[in-house]
């Protein structure tokens, strides 16, 4: 992994400043000043999407690795303000810069007391999200990983539900662990590696043994899983996502979730490489024991944001799957997943939210025949539940079949005592794509179709303009990508792929270390193999 | 003379012109007048059904100048690229996908005009056309898709218009529940799909490239030939898919209920078309099947049983949808059973004489319903001959033609099957010989019941007097009786495409190209005279089961069907509930499903995780609650500015 270009123009730094400069410009508005507020919020999260395109256009999908650095000395003990993208990351940044606009205006309704505080936080949260993604020094993602908890934990517990404390404790508490953990990690290895700085390209060549890197696989591995989620760590995100205001749950399932699958890949794997072999199996049960449980459980809700929550658990199982794989369609198809679990499941709250505000109510049996009162919403809603359970022609398609083409791949040309185990994981996992039909459209039944049974929603009205603005946004991503997904794949390509043969070698390099020499050739011709079959063009 | 490049458009424009009608009528409902909607969603359509016409005048020039000419490939862009997988959204033109084609756009286009009459007064009308026009597309993206994932694509696209149209009227729940089931029983077909598809490319190192899999296969040193186990699971994987969409055994429960749906769609979709994937799917890739005489024998039999099976249910219904409803199931079985005996020529012969006679049907049966003002129970019907001079018409020429009376359609195409299930063997010889007498048992079996429950419907419908008073029914507009018309042509005159005389059957010869590869493992052991004598054989039963229906329902004996009812009202109340199949199922998935799912979520999430892992933490973190409620509810934009000055303070140190 190595630095690519630098930037002549500080896009990455305009992109994490933007948001900032528009949160302490609200901090001057007067409280009463609604408007205000909102207008400001949406014009600098724009700004941010704005420049995030500059990104995106000055970025080379021919390079493996990061792109537009800038590097500036910042702490004493050698920490520095270094960020840059690589085909893994920028995706994702781009995911949160066109999020978040999206998000403050579909919240502009729902937000009535403490706008301003609301819009600060939002701000805040997205200066951070960025932060963390385009972050190069470990104490600067730290810094920034950490700082994403506060505004977050704000959002849900000030403009919440009713349990709102105890689920933004829940939600602070848990995440706030399993980060210590990881700090605790990054120090050991600042110390014990005898590195010279925390720079992440330095932390790449970390020379750790075997046993410590099992230890600090998981203390890392811990943080990530938690932020996930994945089983059994996830009690909290249901809680959290039912408490927290609609642009809360957005932005939570949206962006926050990505960052423990984010952090699988960029730190975890690289770091650990044979640690992560070593966890590959348990955690590949881990994460289809999560689609399986997360698909059944979401089907047995009477909420639909708690069902929403559920599935997510159910979406990221494939993820977490897809990134375990190791191959390069699987884990390119776990990156454009996880753009499209934030489309769509942003979608399925800002949708769950659109109800709410008007009813009052999320539970599926207080509606009932809503798609004869608001036609434009139930159309929407329905493509919109389509692309989460991947209909071929939506997002979701191409991400989860190019996650099981993967994991298939790896399963069958793996050794044969764990081909068994992993043709019985991928035919488990691939239930999920009829599970998620079965909770997703009896949630759409119960909701949109029968007869109106409650007189309350006799009058409901249909989508505003701002509402059908923010839903069909998303629907056109939805198809884009569906349709053109190499628009998309063709940039995070690259990248993978050095990561893949990356960790292909360094495993190989250990299983030729433990290795006979009788072994030794057998080894070898088996990367080669694998190499052969990684070229291997199909139609 | 068309060029090959001209060919290519008329593709693009065979698959887009009904995606364009959909877009149109769906995104602009309130805009566009009736009559527009109208235009545009039979129009579009039309033109689809132009084009292919163009498109087979081409391919026939084409073939003319180069007789080794198979196909026209188009490819439009690359859809997904990443590892080894390379899909093209590519198109492909060749016999077989000219048939389908032509009966898609051709019949479909007939729907579309029949469903101006039916659909006239419906508030939803824009909304069914795009509908109807996205199921158009869908299907001929199934037909024309190069690949398998593209074919699957489609594959989808049909299910999902499927589910719309059957839940059409969702204001009645049951409806609803109807399209949803649809939905999911067919998604559990795909699974089985999907899967095929991985061990397709990645254990058999084949490609989703329908003709490339071809040619790869067409290497009797390949892979595919060696290991027989893992194309036998992929076929049978494929044909799970096959079985939720073309409903067979075990997953044909969706299409009766999909009944639900307006007319046309069941006359449409669940008939003519879409139910026939999994047949075209099968005889798509013939090559594949043939490997392996275990999934072809598992293939035959399950369509043969499905095929008596259905019928039988359809013996003692009294909805004049169901019964054709388990007819088209029983009918499906029969193609499912040619495709598996290796006769695909046959299979596809009979889906498209089935296509016009079942069309022509379930459109005759919409004119009844729409003349008994929705009344759908044949008990109430009867003498409806006189009141509907060309419903009844076209409606007897399709009886007769499923029923197999001679020199109709159904006749030819069945018989084929028939002869086929007796006299083609695998070449391995692997499967046992006494399976083929066991299918042909099936098949005659199902011949004889088939002449049996039409007929019933056919009397209890038309002949007689009129059972209800209140009733004033009416014959259709011609919107409606133009189709018929032009359908029971079809149905009358479509077998000639396929008349038993060596070296002169077209369709066979037409299709030949595209079977080349599954015929030359299948070898014939009947001789003509056997053909000619099953021709005499299943002419015997149709007109036995005929007469049959008609003492029972018209002539002499119609005090016995009360009786019967008594004497064997155990087996009679079987085939009512339909062998309770759907109850086993309730009981056996989804009452476990839901419990399950409810149980889990209490035991597993709150109660072992969050009760158990969580529970100590849960107290500290109560305790935290109560300090740091404190903060919480304290100056919040205080706070913020903290936050904040501590980031700025952050970057400040970088300048």
């Amino acid at each position: 992994m190595i630095v690519e270009t630098t930037a002549n123009t500080p896009f990455i730094t305009m992109s994490v400043v933007m948001p900032l400069i528009g949160a302490i410009l609200l901090m001057f508005v007067p409280k009463a000043h609604a408007a205000a507020h909102k207008g400001l919020a949406l014009v600098f999260s724009l700004l941010a999407f704005i420049v995030s395109l500059s990104i995106w256009v000055n970025f080379n999908s021919g390079m493996a690795g990061f792109q537009l650095v800038e590097d500036h000395a910042w702490l004493p003990f050698g920490a520095r303000y270094t960020v840059g993208v690589d085909g893994i990351s920028l995706l994702l940044v781009m995911l949160t810069t066109f999020l978040t606009p999206l998000t403050i205006f579909g919240a502009f309704k729902a937000i009535e007391k403490r706008t301003k505080e609301f819009y600060i936080a939002m701000l805040l949260l997205e200066t951070a999200m960025i932060g963390t993604l385009v972050a190069m020094d470990m104490v600067l993602f730290y810094v920034f990983w950490e700082l994403m908890l506060i505004p977050m934990y704000l959002l849900i517990g000030i403009w919440g539900g009713e349990r709102r404390l105890y689920a933004s404790l829940k939600f602070f508490i848990y995440t706030f662990a399993g980060s210590v953990l990881m700090l605790v990690a990054i120090l050991y290895m600042y110390t014990k590696g005898g590195l010279q700085s925390f720079a992440y390209l330095d932390f790449l060549k970390n020379g750790m043994g075997i046993k410590e890197q099992m230890w600090l696989f998981a203390a890392f591995g811990l943080a990530f899983a938690i932020k996930v989620p994945i089983f059994p760590f996830h009690t909290w995100l249901p809680d959290a996502h039912v408490e927290a205001p609609t642009a809360g749950s957005v932005i939570l399932a949206g962006v926050l979730l990505k960052m423990g699958t984010y952090g699988f890949l960029r730190f975890a794997i690289p770091f650990f490489p044979q640690a992560a072999g070593a966890f590959t199996t348990p955690i590949m049960v881990l994460a289809v024991i999560g689609i399986v449980y997360g698909s059944l459980t979401a089907f047995a809700q009477s909420d639909i944001k708690k069902l929403v929550a559920y599935s997510s658990v159910a979406h990221l199982g494939f993820v977490v799957l897809g990134m375990f794989a190791l191959t390069q369609e699987a884990v390119n198809g776990a990156i454009l997943q996880m753009v499209n679990h934030g489309i769509s499941t942003g979608a399925l709250f800002l949708g769950v939210g659109i109800l709410y505000e008007r009813r009052h109510t999320r539970e599926m049996a207080d509606y009932g025949g809503l798609a004869r009162q608001m036609k434009v919403f139930a159309a929407m809603y329905l493509i919109i539940v389509l692309s989460s359970i991947g209909l071929p022609g939506t997002n979701g398609f191409v991400g989860e079949f190019l996650i099981l083409a993967g994991f298939f791949r790896d399963a069958l040309s793996g050794p044969a005592s764990l081909k068994t185990l992993g043709i019985t994981l991928g035919v488990i996992a691939a239930t999920g794509v009829v599970l998620g039909a079965v909770y997703m459209l009896n949630m759409y039944r119960k909701v949109m179709f029968g007869p109106i049974v409650h007189e309350e929603n006799r009058d409901l009205k249909d989508v505003s303009l701002r509402e059908f603005v923010v839903l069909g946004v998303l629907i056109v991503m939805i198809f884009w990508i569906g349709i053109f997904p190499n628009t998309f794949l063709s940039k995070s390509e690259a990248s993978v792929k050095h990561l893949i043969d990356n960790y292909k070698a360094q495993v190989v390099q250990q299983r030729v270390k433990s290795a006979s020499s009788n072994d030794l050739q057998a080894v070898l011709d088996k990367a080669v193999d694998d190499k052969a079959a990684g070229r291997e063009v199909l139609q | 003379m068309i060029k090959e490049t001209t060919i290519q458009s008329l593709l693009y424009v065979i698959v887009f012109a009904p995606l364009i009608g959909a877009i149109i009528n769906g995104v602009f409902p309130r805009v566009l007048s009736r009559r527009a909607v109208s235009i545009i969603g039979v129009g579009l359509p039309a033109i689809s059904f132009v084009a292919t016409v163009l498109a087979l005048v081409g391919f026939l020039g084409l073939r003319s100048a180069d007789p080794t000419y198979t196909a026209v490939s188009a490819s439009l862009f690359s859809w997904i690229v990443s590892g080894p997988i390379s899909v093209d959204f590519a198109l492909w033109l060749d016999p077989l996908s000219i048939v389908m084609t032509l009966v898609v756009t051709g019949i479909g286009s007939l729907i579309h005009l029949y469903s101006v009459g039916y659909m006239h007064d419906d508030p939803s009308y824009a909304r069914y056309f795009s509908h109807l026009n996205l199921f158009l597309f869908s299907m001929l993206l199934l037909v024309l898709g190069r690949s398998l994932l593209l074919l699957f694509v489609g594959w989808e696209g049909v299910g999902l218009c499927s589910y719309l149209l059957i839940g059409f009227w969702f204001d009645d729940m049951d409806k609803a529940i109807a399209g949803k089931k649809a939905f999911i029983v067919n998604r559990i077909g795909d699974f089985g799909f999907l899967i095929a598809m991985f061990f397709l490319i990645f254990a058999l190192g084949g490609s989703l490239d329908i003709p490339s899999l071809r040619a790869m296969v067409a290497d009797p040193t390949s892979i595919f030939h060696s290991n027989t186990a893992m194309v036998t699971a992929v076929t049978l994987l494929l044909f799970l898919g096959a079985t939720g969409k073309s409903a067979q055994i075990p997953l044909y429960i969706w299409l009766p209920d999909a009944m639900a749906g307006p007319t046309p769609v069941s006359a449409l979709i669940h008939a003519a078309t879409m139910v026939t994937a999994g047949v075209y799917m099968i005889a798509r890739l013939n090559f594949l099947y043939v490997l392996s005489p275990v999934s072809m024998a598992v293939v035959a039999t399950v369509g043969a049983l499905t095929a008596i099976f259905a019928a039988s249910i359809g013996l003692v219904q009294n909805d004049i949808k169901k019964v054709l409803a388990y007819s088209t199931v029983s009918q499906l079985g029969y193609m499912v059973l040619a495709v598996g005996v290796g006769a695909f020529g046959a299979g596809i012969f009979h889906l498209m004489t089935h296509a016009f006679f079942k069309a022509c049907l379930f459109l005759g049966a919409g004119s009844v319903i729409h003349a008994m003002a929705g009344e759908q129970d044949i008990q109430k019907m009867g003498g409806l001959r006189k009141k509907m001079p060309i419903t009844h018409i076209t409606f007897l020429i399709s009886t007769m033609a499923i029923a197999g009376v001679p020199l109709l359609s159904g006749f030819f195409s069945k018989d084929e099957i028939l002869f086929s299930a007796l006299a083609l063997q695998h070449s391995s010889g692997t499967v046992a010989p006494w399976l083929n007498k066991l299918w042909f048992g099936l098949a005659i079996g199902a011949a004889l019941m088939t002449a049996i429950y039409m007929f019933r419907l056919y009397f209890l419908t038309f002949s007689g007097e009129l059972r209800s008073p209140d009733a004033h029914p009416h014959e259709s507009p011609a919107s409606m009786t133009i189709p018929l018309i032009v359908l029971a042509t079809g149905a009358a005159l479509a077998g000639y495409l396929g008349l038993p005389i060596p070296g002169k059957n077209l369709l066979h010869n037409w299709l030949a190209p595209v079977f080349a590869g599954g015929a030359s493992a299948i070898n014939n052991t009947g001789s003509h005279t056997l053909e000619y004598a099953l021709m005499g054989v299943s002419t015997v039963v149709a007109l036995a089961g005929i007469g049959l229906a008609w003492a029972l329902y018209r002539g002499p004996w119609q005090h016995v069907p009360a009786k019967l009812q008594e004497s064997l009202a155990g087996l009679y109340k079987t085939l009512v509930n339909k062998y309770y199949v759907d109850e086993a199922y309730n009981a056996v998935v989804v009452k476990p499903l839901i419990g399950g799912s409810k149980l889990l979520h209490r035991w597993v999430d709150a109660g072992l995780i969050d009760g158990i892992a969580v529970n100590g933490p849960a107290k500290a973190l109560a305790y935290v609650g109560r300090t740091a409620r404190r903060l919480a509810t304290g100056d919040v934009q205080t706070y913020a500015a903290i936050f904040a000055i501590g980031v700025v303070l952050l970057v400040l140190f970088v300048m």
